[in-house]
């Protein structure tokens, strides 16, 4: 028979294989799909580069992070990686500035429609993926150094004396402090200054906007930093956490993308949660529960298979199921989408 | 020479011209209404003014400057406020953003002006936390026309205030356009209602396929047995 | 200069690349090029009739090559017995649990009113359905692939001639864009493009994982040719006659025992460009049907209707045009075209590699040959499909020459040359990414833009 202990061990193995990781994925994914959203809200199209910038501003901060690891310079137990964030941030602002005067502020001032724009950022996708891996070269790269955990596994067994441990890696811990006041700064942002409210407005109603003396070049401008800063330290999060590989970033598109529609497409709030409603079904449809369920059912009711949903490969499948639902059903998302 | 004036006309969007030579003028503290049948190119008139479309001819001139060059941003940051006649409030954010909106380009304090508004509309103020998407078409028509006050203009502009509102709410409108009118703004308006808008107009104008047909005082033209009959239905 | 003497140039101008290949570097290379060109221009004839047509962006073309490559291998590869014996009938079942399922759910959606009460009775059936179908599915799978892993350890396929794969491909395709076409179509242009990158991704992760149906990422290798082996060629009779017939001139001057020896040569190198006409000769030939096919379409009531449609939607719904079943029409025979492409790319590479589907190379490159080609129009994608194919090909050692000249200055050994000389390859997604953006600026319809036909206005 279950005992407490048992019911315990088993909330633990919940706890360390899928709501930490389901919260870190999570929040990663919020990150990203929070500047597709940006993109969306402001610029009105979906922005198929984003993945890419995530890689590109990984790739610099990488690099700068190996530059500060050879001058010997780390902030002690923290990955060196946060000290390189600027630089990675700076540069990302860079290249989607020139992007944005270059490829996309002629398809503004001609209205294209927005198919045009998101042809346009196929183009960019592909530049842009070319510049990375002509630098950084298409393979794995780890950049991770100082403390790895937070908590072991092992110290949690030992201090708590159960059979089954938690851990929390440093870059999980960090994933979702840097999201919480990530996001809690940009919403104070968009609340409360006359440039974050500006930016509201005119996503809401930009003839409005333009008839209230919004000047548009400069909300763009701001919606693409921001962006940057969100893309660099999405993709420099999932990096650290799980490791930088250009390929892998593309593929971050589909997720981010169904992240931020199943939200609510231009809805920020919709963004965050559409990106923990995918993190957490991936995980969760993904988990073998077969420990779990010996935990909790008398012996004679264990189960022989693995318990698990679906295979992990097919975490494609989960955020296109979901996004497929949420289109049938409520095409607006979750939280009504469309403005910021 | 008048406070705002557009005098002949013409152009259009691209295509056929639609103003063909018509003239528009409106003082301080006076209100002008623009009225005629459908496609007289009313709006069009009012749009032209405040540079929404390019003329090919014709002079605009705002405080006794030609203002005809200036994009209708900076049009705006001189002192004409516009409310169009739809999606004319931001649905998503609280009347009282809203406001703020309209006192964009504004550097001074802006409670001062928000408690006008608050006097003039005082349904405002009970909403003022509450998303303008959310309001009942009266009320969103206040914050519309709030929102524009918002920018102290010299002229406010309305595309069709009164367009799908109740009789009720429409004399209360007139009535409280005629208070914005006493602080000394200049109104031009576009109207369907035609007889109830010339009953509050200094200046009437009545174009037709782009020209001026009749143009005098309200009361004049509401007098006048031709307009009567040809366009306030006898 | 009007678009027909337009035409004419261009495709000059790529037999012209092409024979300078030929000459420079080899007719093996050239035919090679070629053969994959033609491939290309079917997969980008594919993408125009969704969006050149129809103004729909589909973003999983890679899905539908892979589905067209998978049916290279079901219809090819013998079927494996022992496999067959240890699972079919858990299979079966599985099958049937499967057909039930979605059975019980159409009954069920048709039957109840909506409402919460059906999405949850809905749910039910799914979920206990899968669980139902996981149930005999598993050990089937699980016996399948004990039978020889190394070597075979799938259920190998039906044993025809690998040309019927290429019709097979494009059913399979159409059969999946139907399903997506029922699900996707109707929703705006953007969220069709995200759903189609979606389930293209899911595609190639069925293909990878999925061992008992394509051996996953072991690979299927050596798939039967439509087309003559070398070797076999080398010894026939009439081959060799021919090859000493073609080269008699160069023959007659050599002495006995060199001409042996350089006949035998001649007869290695002819076969093998021998088997690479054979293919283009049967690419062409596909490539021409459905170009016909689609001119003709293009021009018919049928493909005006279409043009009609992407250009003002609302008015052909007001016109009674019943625009949502046109749409899944047009999606289904584009899926399948493109279908048909993946299946012949699978023939000539006589293998099927599910990790080798990227959607940079199989989704986006076409989409640019599309665009760039001009879309709306055939010839153009044709012309897409062959000049962003040679550039693809050929911006490799171009970039590597480029790059090795340019840091000719450095020394061989130097870390900033090497690298930059290894990655060089990576340059040619900036240069298609900037050819890309470059006609979409300055030549928004393409090199050879869509003809519009009006009344009295001949081009």
């Amino acid at each position: 028979m279950e005992t407490a202990t048992d019911i315990i061990s088993s909330v633990v193995l919940l706890l360390n294989f899928i709501v930490v990781p389901g919260l870190s994925y999570g929040s990663q994914l919020a990150l990203g799909a929070l500047g597709i959203t940006l993109v969306f809200g402001i610029l009105r199209f979906a922005n198929f580069a984003h993945g890419d910038t995530m890689a590109f501003g990984t790739m610099i901060t990488i690099l700068v992070t190996w530059w500060l690891q050879s001058k010997g310079i780390s902030p002690g137990p923290l990955p060196t990686a946060l000290l390189a964030l600027p630089a990675g941030i700076l540069a990302t602002v860079i290249l989607l500035v020139i992007t944005d005067k270059t490829v996309y502020r002629y398809y503004r001032h001609h209205k294209a429609v927005p198919v045009t724009f998101m042809i346009a950022s196929m183009g960019v996708m592909f530049m842009t993926n070319g510049i990375v891996r002509f630098v950084i070269g298409p393979n794995d790269q780890r950049f991770l150094d100082g403390e790895r955990f937070i908590v072991r596994a092992r110290d949690f067994k030992a201090s708590t004396g159960l059979a089954e441990g938690l851990s929390i890696k440093v870059s999980q811990g960090l994933t979702i402090v840097v999201a919480i006041i990530l996001v809690a700064l940009l919403f104070w942002f968009l609340q409360k200054t006359r440039t974050g409210k500006a930016m509201r407005a005119y996503s809401d109603n930009e003839d409005l906007a333009l008839l209230s003396g919004v000047n548009p070049d400069r909300i763009v401008l701001v919606t693409w930093i921001i962006t940057a800063i969100l893309a660099t330290i999405a993709g420099t999060l999932y990096g650290l956490d799980k490791s930088f590989k250009p390929f892998t970033y593309l593929q971050l598109l589909l997720p981010m993308f169904a992240a931020a529609i199943v939200g609510g497409i231009g809805n920020p709030i919709g963004a965050i949660l559409g990106g923990y409603v995918i993190a957490f079904s991936e995980v969760m449809v993904t988990y073998a529960y077969k420990k779990v369920f010996i935990y909790l059912l008398p012996q004679s009711l264990e189960p022989d298979g693995l318990m698990q949903l679906l295979s992990t490969d097919y975490k494609f499948a989960v955020s296109f199921v979901i996004l497929v639902l949420v289109l049938l059903v409520r095409p607006t998302g979750i939280l009504r989408g469309k403005v910021l | 020479m008048s406070f705002l004036s557009g005098l002949d006309m013409v152009g259009g969007y691209g295509g056929a011209d639609i103003l063909k030579g018509c003239s528009i003028e409106v003082d301080e503290g006076e209100i002008a209404v623009i009225v005629g049948p459908n496609g007289a190119g009313k709006s069009t008139a009012m749009k032209a003014l405040l540079g929404m479309l390019d003329l090919k001819q014709g002079e605009i001139t705002f405080r006794g400057k030609d203002i005809s060059g200036l994009s209708p941003q900076d049009r705006i940051a001189e002192g004409i406020a516009f409310v169009p006649q739809t999606n004319n409030v931001f649905t998503s954010m609280t009347v009282y953003e809203n406001l703020e909106m309209g006192a964009f380009l504004r550097d001074d304090d802006i409670d001062a002006t928000v408690e006008q508004i608050y006097e003039l509309f005082p349904i405002l103020a009970q909403k003022k936390d509450q998303r303008a998407g959310e309001l009942s078409g009266g009320q969103r028509q206040q914050v519309a026309v709030g929102r524009a006050l918002m920018s102290q203009p010299a002229v406010l502009m309305l595309d069709e205030p009164t367009a799908g509102v109740s009789p009720i709410v429409m004399d209360e409108l007139f009535d409280r356009i005629l208070e914005v009118r006493q602080t000394g703004v200049a109104i031009l308006m576009v109207e369907q209602n035609a007889r109830q808008a010339l009953h509050i107009a200094d200046r009437g104008y009545v174009l037709v396929i782009g020209e001026n047909r009749h143009t005098d005082t309200g009361e004049a033209l509401l007098a006048d047995p031709e307009v009567r009959r040809s366009f306030l239905g006898g | 200069m009007n678009n027909t003497r337009k035409t004419q140039l261009a495709f000059a101008a790529i037999a012209l690349l092409l024979l300078i290949i030929g000459f420079a570097q080899s007719w093996n290379v050239a035919l090679g090029i070629l053969n994959l060109c033609l491939i290309s221009a079917v997969m980008a004839l594919g993408v125009n009739m969704q969006w050149g047509y129809a103004g729909l962006l589909n973003v999983g073309v890679m899905g539908f090559a892979a589905l067209g490559g998978m049916s290279a291998v079901l219809v090819s590869r013998a079927p494996i017995e022992e496999a067959w014996q240890a699972g079919w009938s858990n299979l079966l079942i599985a099958a049937i649990c499967f057909g039930g399922t979605v059975a019980a759910a159409i009954f069920c959606y048709r039957k109840l009113t909506p409402g919460r009460n059906r999405n949850l009775a809905m749910t039910l059936i799914i979920v206990a359905g899968l669980f139902l179908t996981r149930n005999f599915l598993d050990p089937a799978i699980a016996s399948i692939e004990a039978v020889e892993p190394a070597k075979t350890g799938f259920l190998g396929g039906m044993g025809l001639p690998i040309i019927f794969s290429w019709l097979v491909g494009g059913l399979v395709a159409a059969g999946i864009a139907w399903f997506i076409g029922k699900v996707a179509l109707g929703l705006r242009a953007d969220y069709l493009a995200i759903a189609t990158l979606g389930i293209s991704e899911i595609i190639i992760a069925v293909l990878k994982n999925e061992d008992w149906l394509t051996r996953g990422v072991k690979n299927v290798t050596g798939l039967a040719r439509p087309v003559p082996y070398e070797i076999d060629l080398q010894s026939s009779a009439w081959f060799i006659d021919f090859v000493h017939w073609w080269h008699r001139g160069s023959l007659a001057s050599l002495e006995a025992g060199a001409q042996q020896q350089a006949l035998k040569q001649f007869v290695i190198d002819t076969s093998s460009i021998f088997v690479k006409v054979c293919y283009s000769g049967l690419f062409a030939g596909v490539l021409c049907i459905i170009l016909l096919l689609s001119v003709r379409a293009l021009n018919s009531p049928w493909g005006r209707m279409m043009r009609a449609i992407r250009d003002n939607e609302v008015a052909a719904a007001a016109m009674g045009k019943n625009v949502t079943r046109r749409h899944l029409e047009i999606f289904i025979i584009g899926s399948a075209v493109i279908g048909i492409g993946g299946a012949m790319l699978t023939t000539l590479d006589g293998q099927f590699t599910p990790t080798s589907y990227q959607p940079l190379r199989f989704t986006f490159l076409i989409w640019v040959m599309v665009i760039v080609g001009g879309s709306g129009n055939n010839m153009g994608s044709v012309l897409g499909g062959f000049l962003i194919w040679l550039v693809w090909i050929e911006a490799e050692p171009v970039g590597v020459w480029l790059m090795e000249a340019g840091t000719g200055w450095l020394d061989e050994s130097n870390a900033l040359r090497l690298h930059l000389i290894e990655n060089a390859q990576h340059m040619r997604l900036f240069f298609m990414g900037l050819v890309l953006l470059l006609v979409l600026r300055f030549s928004p319809g393409g090199i050879l833009p869509e003809v519009v036909r009006r009344r009295g206005n001949k081009d």
